[in-house]
């Protein structure tokens, strides 16, 4: 593990760059075949209309592996993540235009822990909307 | 139906082998975006310290999903699947999944709970190499939506 960040280096409240990550209707098509997930929800307007959804959304899943890029960027090494959990509050509404969806993710240390570790808690938001709950990673730091 | 609670603690038996092919890690790396070097370029891994090209973090729920599978669909369980969404997901890691790596998954059910009519359950699923040697443990809930008019 070979984090470019140095746990001398961060404070609790230090913030990571926030990052904006844009979705489209082509966008999970193609993660649907990357992932094996091929539940219509994600890219059947009328399945997902069907069983109540205000329109196709994205994947869980998905959303889970933009939000943690706001880690992996800053530290450099995907591999110096220890931990990672969310929780799926909300639905990313893709809408079948240009533009789809926008998820924009901020995080910021919020505990110093043993072995070089930190704790960093994630927003994730789209359309104003809070997506992910309880967004924990914990990173090993230089 | 409420969900049968002598199952918490059951384990359903190790899947076959999953090889971690270096292919279908950029093919994901791709399709979330990322051009993070470590899951494409050899070389790139090999200087952060990575024997091979590792996998982005939620590369392994694939994995583990499926391997989950026979949870949701044991008839004995009566899981109605297709009222279920995905709640809360966790990864914890000994190390990253890597390109080469053949891993095993074995399922067990950690709790079953019932609120609101809806049926709450908590996977986990412990990712074993070919070694023998843990590599990251999974934690999946689902949450089945009680039924209309139920």
């Amino acid at each position: 593990m070979t984090s470019k960040i140095s746990w001398a280096d961060v404070e609790v409240g230090t913030e990571l760059p926030a990052q904006s990550f844009p979705v489209t209707r082509a966008t999970l098509v193609r993660y649907a075949g990357a992932s094996g997930d091929f539940n219509p929800i994600h890219w059947n307007e009328r399945f997902a209309k069907d069983v109540g959804l205000p329109d196709v959304i994205a994947h869980g899943m998905f959303t889970m592996a933009e939000a943690i890029r706001v880690v992996t960027d800053w530290v450099g090494d995907p591999g110096a993540v220890v931990e990672y959990g969310v929780r799926f509050t909300r639905p990313v509404v893709v809408p079948d235009d240009d533009r789809g969806a926008v998820i924009e993710v901020t995080g910021k240390v919020a505990a110093k822990l043993d072995d070089r570790t930190v704790r960093v808690d994630l927003t994730a938001t789209s359309a104003g909307q809070k997506v992910l709950g309880m967004s924990r990673a914990v990173v090993r730091l230089a | 139906m409420a969900l049968d609670q002598s199952f918490v603690g059951r384990s359903y038996p190790p899947t076959v082998p999953y090889e971690v092919g270096r292919e279908k890690i950029r093919e994901f790396a791709e399709a979330i975006g990322d051009t993070n070097p470590a899951y494409t370029d050899a070389e790139a891994a090999k200087a952060l310290g990575h024997p091979d090209v590792i996998a982005p973090p939620t590369f392994v729920f694939a994995i583990t999903f499926k391997a989950a599978g026979q949870v949701f669909t044991d008839p004995q369980l009566g899981l109605d699947y297709s009222r279920v969404v995905h709640g809360d997901q966790k990864f914890a890691y000994r190390r990253p999944v890597r390109a080469g790596d053949r891993l095993t998954v074995v399922s067990t059910i950690e709790a079953i709970k019932s609120m609101a009519g809806n049926e709450i359950l908590d996977v986990r699923g412990e990712v074993h190499d070919e070694a023998g040697e843990h590599v990251v443990t999974a934690w999946t809930k689902l949450v089945a939506r009680a039924a209309e008019g139920a």
